[in-house]
């Protein structure tokens, strides 16, 4: 692998690009109009086409205003379809954005067809050519791509900063946000001509398929990953430039490991975010696959714990031996239960002093005693609840109140003993023992 | 009550007056009278319509200042309606909507708002402090960062719900009851005069209901006026001190003792009312 000077400014213009797309896109994903980025940015293709008839210049400021302006219609012919159409407001923004888009081939193909303006360019982008094409500014030599974006991803800084409050007030709860003078209609157009503004400046580098992706990824990612707003943005940020830095060294590095001549970095940007997107998804902290995993077998491991210890009472509470004990099969048997499982539980166990094991086989040491009576007490007050206020048969009650027992708290306990007037006996007529925290 | 009835003239469906009427009228008109010259919430003559069909007809309602103000009705009843109706949140049809004498434009800082708790989004990335401290964004003003005294008196408001040790928490990790309570906090940290609520008792636990009606009190102690949507009709008498009953149009309001009878509250909830909705219907043009 050879790195040149151009793939430096590849990966600038990719940064700059995907870290503006990113920072309007956490209000996209948290308004629930991700597809918004989707439409604005097909949508804009007449404006650009009209202005481009007009100017006969690419990346003239009229360009600008004409995508501003188109974007913005976007959203309102949406909300209009969406209101007075009385149709849904996805499939609103649906017919708009494609009928605009259209019209703006149409447009390509016939006004603009002697500039190169093609669809294809359009929709890909072409971000290793971009580099090429220098302007100077103060005496020094920049892509023009590079000079664009860095601006857009100030303004959008700026945008973010100065609103900040704004934003997530008119997100979060408009109709407040508009009762308490913060016009969320207002808000929600001033996002919307950003988008437009953002997503016509980025894709004549990355093309309008990775504006969308990073316009939403990064953002959907970093949702995944904080509880802060701001946290989010950042996050989305970070995510941003990884996937653009990460995308672009894929694509010069991977085609060859794998036999191709060469691939296009927009394209590997897109697939980055996609596979940093999935392991976010998979081990996010609070909200990953794999932490609720964790979470719900620990969960099942103390569940089963507190069963042996429950079980283990049940047992001495028959009084058929002097001081009972079963041994791993038994305990297996009446648990019905995995061998790994089972011995994670025991050994937890042991180690906390609540068994022991001697040569009969495991015995209830005094603190899992008291643990297992804890159990026991829930267990059967909650069957005396339901017992009590519900119509429920004698033997439907057992089953709900051997889940519901690992959950009930000391608070709980308590007010349950106090709703069923401190009962001695369950329905079954067995014994509630007191309780041991005291 | 002669002027609200001439102005049904227009109204292509003539509407059965001696069901809905005289009784409502007269104890809107004994209950509010001239003693109040500027009230803190005046509506006058309102109509509300979804798509050319009325929700709201002809509200006419004059609140006393530092009451406690129940409004109830049946589902559809346009009890929401009513409320965002007056907070400009949606087109009115017709009439005016005026507190303290002045339109809503001129007083938002006096009027306080808790929606309906399902109407946001409890997984937004914000904190319980943060969004008790949009109840301050109106103060603040635009662009500008919420400064530390706001925090603290977001925090204040927090506490005053019994929720300060939850202020960092996001807001998903609350249950439904803490969640109305944060949006009470809220509504408390925009320091208003008048308040509605919309729902605030709907679904909570023992410990938030005991926790709302404290705040209302105090809310009431202060000289607040608060309109609170309310479903439960038991607590209504316990709660509060004037009741609104709505279905479609006001059958009746005024303080609890007077309005609150088993008459209107068949009129309310009775099937009395089906003529408004025949009318209503066929203004939008549907074909029963």
């Amino acid at each position: 692998m050879t790195w040149l000077e151009i793939d430096t400014w590849i990966v600038v213009i990719a940064i700059l690009c995907a870290v503006s797309c990113s920072l309007l896109g956490n209000f996209l994903v948290l308004r629930k109009m991700s597809m918004m980025g989707d439409a604005i940015s097909h949508a804009v293709l007449p404006g650009l086409a009209v202005a481009f008839i007009l100017t006969e210049t690419r990346a003239s400021f009229t360009m600008f205003v004409g995508a501003a302006i188109v974007g913005l219609l976007t959203a309102l012919f949406t909300q209009w379809v969406h209101s007075f159409g009385k149709v849904d407001g996805g499939a609103a923004m649906g017919v708009v954005f494609t009928s605009l888009f259209a019209i703006g081939l149409i447009l390509i193909k016939a006004g603009a067809d002697h500039v190169d303006l093609d669809a294809n360019c359009v929709l890909y982008g072409s971000i290793e050519l971009a580099p090429l094409d220098k302007i100077q500014i103060l005496g020094w030599d920049l892509p023009r791509a590079a000079f664009v974006m860095g601006l857009i991803l100030i303004l959008n800084m700026v945008f973010v900063g100065v609103f900040f409050k704004e934003l997530r007030i008119s997100s979060f709860d408009p109709d407040l946000a508009t009762t308490l003078g913060i016009n969320a209609q207002l808000m929600h157009y001033l996002l919307m001509a950003m988008v437009a503004i953002t997503t016509v400046a980025a894709f004549e580098a990355i093309g309008s398929i990775l504006v969308i992706a990073m316009l939403i990824v990064p953002a959907a990612a970093a949702h995944l990953l904080t509880d802060r707003l701001l946290h989010m943005i950042l996050a989305s940020a970070v995510f941003a430039a990884i996937s653009a830095g990460l995308g672009h060294l894929s694509a010069i590095t991977l085609p060859r490991i794998i036999g191709f001549e060469d691939t296009n970095t927009a394209g590997m940007i897109a697939t980055m975010s996609g596979v940093l997107f999935a392991f976010v998804v998979i081990l996010a902290p609070r909200y990953g696959i794999l932490s609720k995993a964790l979470h719900r077998l620990a969960l099942n491991l103390r569940i089963l714990r507190e069963d042996i210890l429950g079980l283990l009472y049940r047992v001495d509470e028959l009084k058929l031996v002097d001081r009972p004990a079963m041994t791993y099969r038994q305990l297996r048997e009446a648990l019905n239960t995995g061998p790994i499982q089972l011995q994670l539980a025991l050994r937890r166990l042991r180690r906390s002093g609540r068994l022991k094991v001697t040569s009969r086989g495991y015995e209830l040491e005094e603190p899992g005693r008291k643990r297992a009576q804890q159990i026991i007490r829930s267990h059967r007050l909650w069957e005396t609840y339901l017992a009590e206020h519900f119509a429920l048969p004698l033997d439907h009650i057992h089953a709900p109140a051997e889940r519901v027992e690992h959950f009930i708290d000391q608070q709980m306990q308590d007010d349950l003993a106090l709703e069923t007037s401190t009962p001695t006996s369950d329905p079954h007529g067995k014994v509630i023992p007191p309780t041991t925290n005291s | 009550m002669a002027k609200i009835d001439s102005d049904k003239e227009d109204v292509p469906v003539q509407l059965n007056a001696s069901s809905l009427a005289p009784a409502p009228d007269m104890s809107r008109r004994i209950a509010t009278g001239d003693e109040h010259p500027v009230c803190p919430l005046s509506i006058h003559d309102m109509t509300v319509a979804y798509h050319r069909k009325p929700v709201l007809w002809d509200i006419d309602l004059d609140m006393p200042e530092g009451k406690l103000i129940g409004i109830v009705g049946p589902n559809g009843a346009g009890k929401s309606t009513l409320i965002k109706a007056c907070l400009d949140l949606i087109p009115k049809a017709s009439g005016l909507v005026s507190y303290y004498g002045k339109p809503y434009s001129k007083q938002r800082g006096l009027v306080g708002y808790v929606p309906q708790r399902e109407s946001v989004d409890w997984d937004f990335p914000v904190s319980a402090l943060d969004v008790v401290a949009m109840g301050r964004y109106g103060k603040i003003g635009w662009c500008r960062p919420v400064s530390k005294a706001h925090k603290k008196a977001a925090f204040d408001a927090l506490d005053r719900v019994g929720l300060a040790d939850y202020a960092k928490r996001q807001i998903s990790q609350l249950s439904g009851g803490q969640q109305q309570r944060v949006f009470l906090a809220r509504a408390l940290a925009q320091e208003a005069k008048v308040y509605f609520m919309d729902e605030p008792f709907a679904a909570v636990d023992a410990a938030t209901e005991k926790a709302i009606v404290q705040i209302l009190h105090d809310l009431k102690s202060t000289g607040r006026t608060t309109l609170v949507v309310h479903h439960d009709l038991q607590t209504v008498r316990e709660y509060f001190d004037w009741v609104v009953l709505l279905n479609m149009r006001i059958v009746a309001a005024g303080p609890v003792e007077e309005v609150f009878s088993q008459e209107n509250l068949q009129k309310t909830y009775g099937g009395k009312l089906t003529l408004l909705d025949q009318a209503a219907q066929a203004m939008a043009g549907i074909k029963q």
